[in-house]
């Protein structure tokens, strides 16, 4: 059996039983990203020497019999974490020559553990995209169909996992960034709980609704990676104090007598029929397997679109403020005084959909403004968030598509920004609410994968990550490679 | 919500972002749209319902002990300074 098509799991299993060693299985990972990342465009940063050395170190590890589960196991970072001594562009021009002077937190864990970092991955920039197009490296393609995007904003830690340049990958998600990627390329992925894994060392795009997570083959593989980044963390300070279950123990918790709720919302227009269909087949396949389907309805959560387009720019403004041209990142070349310096750095670091976002939040956190959209929006966020947690009185679960339709061209959508928005319809209800979310795979329109998503309540996870399991032990969606990549 | 290439103006100078000739009308249209869309959040009967001020209820933002936790590094993270002088970042003239 091929290295790269195995499962995080089954790559786990086959170095503890030394089948082969940490060194070969990042060679043949290399060689792989060596041959295929020039036509995906998925890894921005090839770390090649860092992952032997990381490797080696593991093997050591092993001999000397100390080895965890995750001890050689490689993986790509998404190029929004902070990396010592490797560049961490966070797909931006402004970045392109920053070189991080520390480790974000999820990197550090993941390190210790004995992970051996592969590279970093393409991203939409600063996170800000459903597409990967808004990358200052270009565009990031789908390998199931290279013509379509990969979706965004983890768009190249989606395409490596999918394409098997990487058995795992990180990921964020702040609107969707984890979960749409993940049902665009057909893989698993999941965005915990707001405060469950540290945001230290990751760039903030929208502090409130940020949250890193894991895009991996199955539900059972991103159970074995949580663990290890979840956890408090006295460097950020939304972190949660609160302790972590082994998720890998309750991957097998039944899923009889579970109560899962389908939300009406997600199945009303904009959704793609096809999509529909899969996802109806999917939620018939829980019934079937012992949970109890009921109907529920957050009638609100058609106003979270409009709500994450006033919160998250009006946070990306403030957070993304710090990027001036004078302590690190792009400078203008000749600044005539220091508002050039500001204004010149600023306007050629970012890129277009950038700008727009920190102009929609300057303007609506500007006086006169503030009450009538922050303020607003703020409101219909506590709203929606009330609606989800009746809705968990009654279920333990939500269920129903991740993204209204498969991977859409590349090109299709970068004229009109509302458009682009709306792909995130169905994921933004997660981050307002700071619910735990994933998105597993659960069948094909044509060639392209579509994605069931899976909400929780607050610190569900292990509820979410044993439900999929469960899923995908009666389906192989999950375990299929494009024919190009197998 | 339409917004006049005046309030573009306004908007980017606010937000220290240099936006070109060519930029101009295009942000013009893509903002007033935004801004309409999001307009729809005004027909949401909020009533008494207070503002979100943390994901995660009963939770706040955590205080931690007025105490020295970082080593000075500064010599490594000047490494990613477009200009320095000793210790110090260089930027144009501020007083004249």
């Amino acid at each position: 059996m091929t290295l790269h098509t195995r499962s995080v799991a089954e790559l786990a299993a086959g170095l503890a039983r030394k089948e082969f060693s940490a060194v070969e299985l990042a060679q043949h990972f290399l060689s792989r990203i060596e041959r295929s990342n020039a036509a995906l465009n998925a890894y921005v940063t090839v770390t090649a020497e860092r992952a032997l050395a990381d490797a080696r170190a593991a093997d050591e590890v092993r001999a000397a019999g100390r080895a965890g589960p995750l001890t050689g196991m490689p993986l790509a970072h998404k190029d929004i974490f902070c990396t010592d001594g490797v560049r961490t562009a966070c797909g931006s021009k402004m970045l392109d020559n920053f070189v991080a002077p520390y480790d974000a937190t999820v990197v550090e864990r993941l390190r210790a553990a004995g992970t051996v970092m592969l590279g970093k991955t393409n991203m939409d920039e600063f996170a800000m995209g459903s597409s990967n197009e808004t990358s200052w490296y270009g565009p990031v393609r789908n390998p199931w169909d290279l013509k379509k995007v990969p979706g965004g904003s983890s768009g190249g830690s989606a395409a490596v996992v999918a394409a098997r340049l990487a058995p795992v990958a990180t990921g964020t998600d702040t609107g969707g960034s984890i979960r749409q990627p993940a049902a665009l390329v057909g893989i698993s992925g999941i965005k915990p709980t707001y405060g469950r894994v540290s945001r230290y060392g990751m760039i903030a795009f929208a502090s409130s609704l940020d949250q890193a997570g894991i895009m991996a083959p199955s539900a059972e593989d991103c159970a074995l990676l949580l663990g290890t980044m979840a956890g408090f963390d006295s460097r950020d300070s939304t972190s949660v104090d609160r302790p972590v279950p082994d998720y890998v123990a309750e991957l097998n918790a039944p899923l009889a007598g579970v109560r899962i709720g389908v939300l009406k919302e997600f199945f009303a227009h904009g959704l793609e029929g096809a999509t529909g269909a899969l996802v109806q087949a999917a939620i018939d396949q829980y019934r079937a397997l012992g949970a109890t389907i009921v109907e529920v309805s957050c009638p609100s959560l058609p106003l979270s679109v409009p709500t994450y387009y006033v919160v998250a720019p009006a946070e990306c403004s403030s957070n993304l403020s710090r990027f001036d041209g004078v302590r690190f990142g792009h400078r203008c070349k000749d600044p005539r005084d220091l508002m050039d310096l500001y204004k010149r750095s600023r306007g050629e670091g970012f890129g277009a959909e950038v700008k727009r976002r920190i102009m929609t939040g300057t303007y609506v956190l500007s006086a006169g403004y503030y009450d009538a959209y922050y303020i607003k929006a703020q409101k219909v966020r506590s709203l929606i968030s009330a609606e989800f947690k009746a809705a968990f009185d009654k279920v333990d679960l939500l269920i129903g598509p991740t993204s209204p339709s498969p991977a859409f061209d590349i090109g299709a959508k970068v004229d009109d920004p509302i458009t682009m928005y709306l792909n995130d319809i169905y994921t933004i209800g997660a981050n307002l609410a700071g619910l735990p979310a994933m998105s597993i795979p659960c069948g094909f329109d044509g060639i392209l994968p579509v994605g069931l998503q899976l909400i929780g309540p607050h610190f569900g996870e292990s509820r979410l990550l044993s439900a999929a399991h469960a899923y995908q032990r009666h389906t192989d969606f999950h375990r299929r490679v494009p024919a190009a990549y197998a | 919500m339409s917004l006049t290439r005046k309030d573009v103006e306004g908007i980017a100078h606010l937000a220290r972002l240099e936006i070109t000739e060519a930029e101009l009308p295009v942000y013009t249209d893509s903002l007033s749209k935004i801004l309409s869309f999001v307009e729809q959040l005004g027909a949401a009967e909020t009533g008494e319902i207070e503002p979100m001020a943390h994901p995660l209820e009963g939770e706040s933002q955590r205080l931690r002990p007025d105490a020295v936790t970082e080593r000075d590094q500064h010599a490594k993270f000047q490494q990613n300074a477009p200009a320095v002088a000793g210790a110090l970042y260089v930027v144009p003239k501020v007083i004249e």
